[in-house]
C-alpha cells in the first residue's frame, strides 16, 4: 500500500466520526494469560471506510481492515514470519515465472454457503479490473495478459474478460502474465485478489453495503460512521481458525478519543497510539503495550526532474545531506522511540532486507557531510525546502531534519509545508517542485521488490523523484525474469546496491507499530503491516 | 405579523441560493483533486479517475456541476458521497444527533445561564455575584478543548461516572457531559449578560413604579424586570443555537460523538462537495430559522414591538 496508506492512516484518524456500544462487561486484572471464551467479539479501533466494501476498492486502512478479515485470497502471510503461506490455494506452480498454475483447495465456501471455485477468482479479478466498475486497486491485476483490453488508458475497453485468465476445472485456473514476474504470488496476498460470490456481480452496490466474503469472519452489520460488526465464520477453512468469536470495528474520530476508550477497556485493541500518548503509553499499559516494527518507511525524496538537481555531481550532495541527519536522536526525542533509524530502502522484516544497503550514507557523520555537499556542488542556492502536508503530524521531524542539515553543513533548509494530503500530492505528482519532499513507502506484500521496483525503476507509478538508472532498472528486470523467489530476492538486493551511488531519496526511518490492548483480551500480536494477528486474539471469559 | 412572517421567508430564498453557491465554489477551490487523493500515493490510475470523474459529474465545468446539483437537489437528491451512501441518508444520521447534543447544550446553557445572571444581578456585589463573574471569566478563558479534557480525566478515568467517550451517539443520558462541555462557553456569555441586562433594567423608571405600587416581588422581577431584560439574552441564544450546532466539531471529536461536525470535517477533508454543501445548507437554513424565531420573539417580550 501507499505511502499513502500512513498518511491516509493519520488523515483518517483526524476525520473520522463515531460510536458505539459493545455491550460488553468490564474485564479481568492485569495482563497474564488466563482462560479464554471463543466465541466473546472484540473491538478495535477503525474509521469509517472511504469506499463500498469491495475487495478491489479498498487501499485505505478503514475499508481494507473490514475486507481483509472479511476475504481470504489464494494466499496470504503468516502474522508472525511475514513468509507466504497458502490459504484457498492448494498449490501455485510456475515452469517460466510467467504462467501460474492454480489449485485450489477442496471445501472453501462463501459465507453464504456457496463454494469458492476457480471462476470466481477470474470472474472477481476481471471485473476489479474493468475501469467502468470504478475500483482503485484496478492496477493491480495490470501484470496480467490482456488486462490492456479490459483496461485501455482511454477509450471503450476491448474486452471485459484478460485473455491470461483460464479457467481449467472448478478447482484449476491458470495465469499468463503479460512478462514475467517471478514473485507474482506474493502480490496474490492484496485483498484485491480476493474471490467474490456469484451474487456479488447482480448487485455489486449493495455487496459493498453488505459484502459475502470467504473469510474467517463474516459480516454482520454497518452502521455508518459507529460500527461494523462481524462475527466468526464457522465453515472457515483457513489455517488461521478464530480463536474468538468476532471483531466490532468501532469508528473514531480522533486516536485520542480510542485511547481514552482503550484505557477504560471500553475498547480492546488500538492501531496507534496518539503522539499525544507515546511519551507514557508503556507506563499506562505496562505489559500491554504493543511496540512491533512495521513494513513502512519514511523518505525524504529529491526532484531528480529539475535542471538544479539532475546532474551526476547532485548524487554526492545527497548523500552529504543524508549524512547531516542524527537519525538516531531525531527518532529518540522528536519521535518519541516510534521509528527507527534506517539503514536501507526496504524497511526491516521484509523479506530481502538488507541491512546497511545504504552503508556510510546513512550514517550521521557532519564532517563528511559537509565535504561531500562541497565536491557536489552544494546544494542549489544554498537552500534546500523539503515539502510535505501539513496534516499528517509530520511538521516536528521536518523541522528537526532540517535543524540538524543547518546546524551541521550550514545549508539553510526549511520545511515546506502544503495544506493537506491532497495538496502534496499534487504538487508531487505534477512535479512542481525543485527540490526535496516527504515521501515513504508502506509494503503492499513483505517482498523487497515491492520496495524497489514499484518506487525507483524508471516510470515507476510512484517514482515522483525521476529517477532513471539503467543499472537498477536491468537488475530489476533480471530479478523478476528469475527462476525462484530467493532469487528474485537476491536480485532486488542487487538492484538495491545500485541505489547509494545515485540517492534519489534518502531513508530516514522505518515505522513502528506502538499500540496496546485492553485488559479484557490476550495474545494480541501485530504484524508488519500494522495490523494485529486477527484470529489468534483471545477474549478472556 | 403574517406578511412579516412572509417576508422573511421569501428572503431566505436569494440566501439559500447565495449560500449553496458559495460553498460550492469554495470546495471547488480547495486545494488538490479528490479523486486522486482516492488513490492515496499510489499513482492515480487515469481511466478509473475518468470514470469516477464522470460518474460524480466532476468531470463538467463548475456552472455546469452546480445546476445539476442545484436539479437534483429540487427533486430531493442531495448527491452521493464517494462511500455511494446518499448525502441524505448521511444526513439522517448524523443530524439527530447533533441537533440532540445542541439542545441539550442549549437547555443547559439557558436555564443555568438565566439562574446564575439572576442571582448575580439582582445582587451586585454580593460574594454570589463575585463568584459567578470569576466562575464565568475562567470558563471563558479556557479553551473548550481543555474543558472538554478535564471533564473527560475527571468524571471517566477518575470518577469512573461516565464512559470516556460516548458508546451510542443515540443516548442522551451519554450526550449530557459534552453538552456540558459544548455549552459551557455559551452559559457563561448569557450569565454575563443577563447580569448586566438586570443590573440596567433594576434602575428603570418602570421598575420604581412597580416596587412603588407594592407589586409583589415576585411578579415584579419575574414579569416586569426579567421580560425585559431578555431581549439581548435571546438575540444571543437564538444564534448561539446555529453556532453550536456547526461549531460541535471539537467536542464531538473528543468524546467521540457521531454528529454532523465531524461528518463536515471530514467530507471537507476529502473535499466531498454533495456532502458539504448539503449538510451546509441545512445549517443555514437552521440558522436562519432560528433568527426568524428569535425575531417574532421580540413581539412576545416587548408589545411594543410590533411587525407590519
Amino acid at each position: 500500500m501507499p505511502v499513502a496508506a500512513r498518511a491516509r492512516l493519520v488523515l483518517a484518524a483526524a476525520t473520522s466520526v463515531v460510536l458505539v456500544a459493545t455491550g460488553c462487561s468490564s474485564g479481568g486484572g492485569g495482563g497474564g494469560s488466563g482462560s479464554s471464551d471463543a466465541g466473546k467479539t472484540f473491538s478495535y479501533q477503525s474509521s469509517e471506510p472511504q469506499n463500498p466494501l469491495q475487495p478491489a476498492n479498498a487501499n485505505e486502512v478503514g475499508g481494507g481492515r473490514i475486507i481483509q478479515n472479511l476475504f481470504k485470497g489464494l494466499v496470504d502471510y503468516d502474522p508472525s514470519t511475514a513468509k507466504i503461506r497458502m490459504q484457498v490455494a492448494d498449490k501455485i506452480d510456475t515452469s517460466d515465472s510467467q504462467t501460474f498454475n492454480v489449485t485450489l483447495k477442496d471445501g472453501w465456501k462463501f459465507h453464504d454457503g456457496t463454494p469458492v471455485h476457480a471462476k470466481n477468482f477470474v470472474d472477481a479479478w476481471n471485473w476489479g479490473a474493468n475501469p467502468a466498475n470504478n475500483q482503485i486497486n484496478s492496477s493491480w491485476f495490470s501484470d496480467i495478459e490482456g488486462y490492456q483490453d479490459v483496461h485501455p488508458a482511454g477509450g471503450k475497453p476491448a474486452s471485459d474478460k484478460m485473455s491470461g485468465l483460464t479457467v481449467t476445472d472448478d478447482l484449476h485456473f491458470t495465469v499468463k502474465l503479460s512478462h514475467k514476474v517471478s514473485y507474482f504470488e506474493y502480490k496474490l496476498g492484496y485483498i484485491a485478489f480476493s474471490p467474490l460470490p456469484d451474487g456479488f456481480f447482480k448487485d455489486p452496490a449493495g455487496y459493498g453495503q453488505k459484502p459475502v466474503g470467504n473469510g474467517p469472519y463474516q459480516f454482520v452489520s454497518w452502521s455508518h460512521n459507529t460500527e461494523v460488526v462481524t462475527k466468526t465464520f464457522p465453515d472457515y477453512q483457513g489455517v488461521d481458525k478464530p480463536k474468538n468469536g468476532g471483531i466490532v470495528f468501532k469508528m473514531y474520530t480522533t486516536s485520542e478519543a480510542a485511547y481514552a476508550d482503550l484505557q477504560s477497556s471500553n475498547l480492546d485493541v488500538m492501531d496507534q497510539v496518539p503522539p499525544s500518548a507515546l511519551a507514557n503509553y508503556k507506563n499506562d499499559l505496562g505489559d500491554r503495550a504493543i511496540d512491533a516494527p512495521q513494513g513502512a518507511i519514511q523518505n525524504i525524496g529529491f526532484t531528480l526532474y529539475q535542471g538544479d538537481w539532475s546532474s551526476p555531481d547532485k548524487a554526492k550532495v545527497r548523500q552529504g545531506l543524508s549524512m547531516a541527519i542524527d537519525r538516531d536522536v531525531i527518532t529518540k526525542t522528536v519521535l518519541q522511540g516510534s521509528r527507527k533509524p534506517a539503514t536501507a530502502w526496504v524497511a526491516e522484516g521484509v523479506e530481502g532486507y538488507k541491512d546497511g544497503a545504504c552503508g556510510d550514507f546513512c550514517k550521521f557523520d557532519p564532517a563528511r557531510a559537509k565535504q561531500l555537499i562541497q565536491d557536489g556542488g552544494g546544494v542549489p542556492g544554498n537552500k534546500l525546502l523539503i515539502t510535505y502536508n501539513a496534516d499528517g503530524g509530520h511538521k516536528e521531524w521536518v523541522d528537526a531534519v532540517c535543524n540538524s542539515i543547518r546546524q551541521n553543513t550550514g545549508v539553510d533548509c526549511l520545511g515546506d509545508p502544503k495544506p493537506d494530503f491532497k495538496a502534496a500530492r499534487a504538487a508531487i505528482t505534477s512535479h512542481q517542485l525543485n527540490g526535496a519532499f516527504r515521501t515513504g513507502w508502506v509494503q503492499d506484500y513483505p517482498l523487497n521488490a515491492n520496495f524497489l521496483s514499484d518506487v525507483y525503476r524508471t516510470g515507476a507509478a510512484s517514482n515522483d523523484f525521476g529517477y532513471s538508472n539503467a543499472q537498477f532498472d536491468d537488475a530489476a528486470t533480471k530479478a523478476d525474469e528469475a527462476a525462484s523467489v530467493a532469487d528474485t530476492v537476491s536480485g532486488y538486493q542487487q538492484a538495491e546496491a545500485v541505489l547509494p551511488s545515485g540517492m534519489p531519496a534518502i531513508p530516514l526511518w522505518y515505522y513502528r507499530t506502538n499500540s496496546g490492548y485492553s485488559t479484557k483480551v490476550q495474545n494480541v500480536k501485530f504484524d508488519s503491516f500494522g495490523n494485529p494477528a486477527w484470529t489468534q486474539v483471545e477474549v478472556k471469559g | 405579523m403574517g406578511s412579516y412572517v412572509l417576508r422573511r421567508v421569501l428572503q431566505m430564498i436569494p440566501v439559500f441560493f447565495g449560500t449553496t453557491l458559495l460553498i460550492f465554489v469554495m470546495v471547488y477551490t480547495l486545494p488538490g483533486d479528490p479523486v486522486t487523493a482516492l488513490f492515496g500515493e499510489k499513482a492515480a490510475d487515469p481511466a478509473v479517475v475518468a470514470s469516477i470523474k464522470h460518474k460524480y459529474f466532476l468531470d463538467q465545468p463548475l456552472w455546469k456541476q452546480y445546476l445539476h446539483y442545484m436539479g437534483n437537489l429540487f427533486q430531493g437528491d442531495f448527491g452521493t458521497s464517494f462511500t455511494g451512501r446518499p448525502v441524505s441518508d448521511i444526513m439522517a444520521g448524523a443530524f439527530p444527533v447533533t441537533i440532540r447534543l445542541a439542545l441539550l447544550a442549549f437547555v443547559f446553557e439557558m436555564i443555568l445561564g438565566l439562574a446564575l445572571g439572576m442571582l448575580s444581578g439582582l445582587r451586585r456585589g454580593s460574594v454570589q455575584d463575585t463568584l459567578v463573574l470569576v466562575l464565568t471569566l475562567m470558563v471563558i478563558s479556557i479553551p473548550v478543548f481543555v474543558l472538554a479534557y478535564i471533564a473527560q480525566t475527571v468524571f471517566a478515568t477518575n470518577l469512573g461516572w461516565v464512559t470516556p467517550t460516548v458508546q451510542d451517539s443515540y443516548d442522551l443520558s451519554q450526550l449530557v457531559l459534552p453538552a456540558v462541555v459544548l455549552g459551557s462557553l455559551s452559559l457563561a456569555y448569557v450569565a454575563r449578560l443577563t447580569r448586566t441586562s438586570i443590573g440596567e433594567n433594576l434602575r428603570a423608571d418602570y421598575m420604581r413604579t412597580a416596587v412603588a405600587k407594592g407589586l409583589p416581588r415576585r411578579t415584579i422581577v419575574l414579569r416586569h424586570l426579567l421580560r425585559n431584560s431578555l431581549i439581548p439574552v435571546i438575540t444571543f441564544l437564538g444564534t448561539d443555537l446555529g453556532a453550536l450546532m456547526g461549531g460541535a466539531i471539537v467536542t464531538e471529536g473528543i468524546f467521540n460523538v457521531q454528529g454532523i461536525g465531524n461528518v463536515l470535517y471530514r467530507a471537507i477533508n476529502t473535499k466531498e462537495g454533495p456532502t458539504v454543501v448539503g449538510i451546509v445548507t441545512v445549517l443555514v437554513i437552521i440558522y436562519l430559522v432560528a433568527s426568524l424565531l428569535v425575531d417574532l420573539l421580540y413581539a412576545v417580550l416587548d408589545p411594543r414591538i410590533r411587525y407590519a
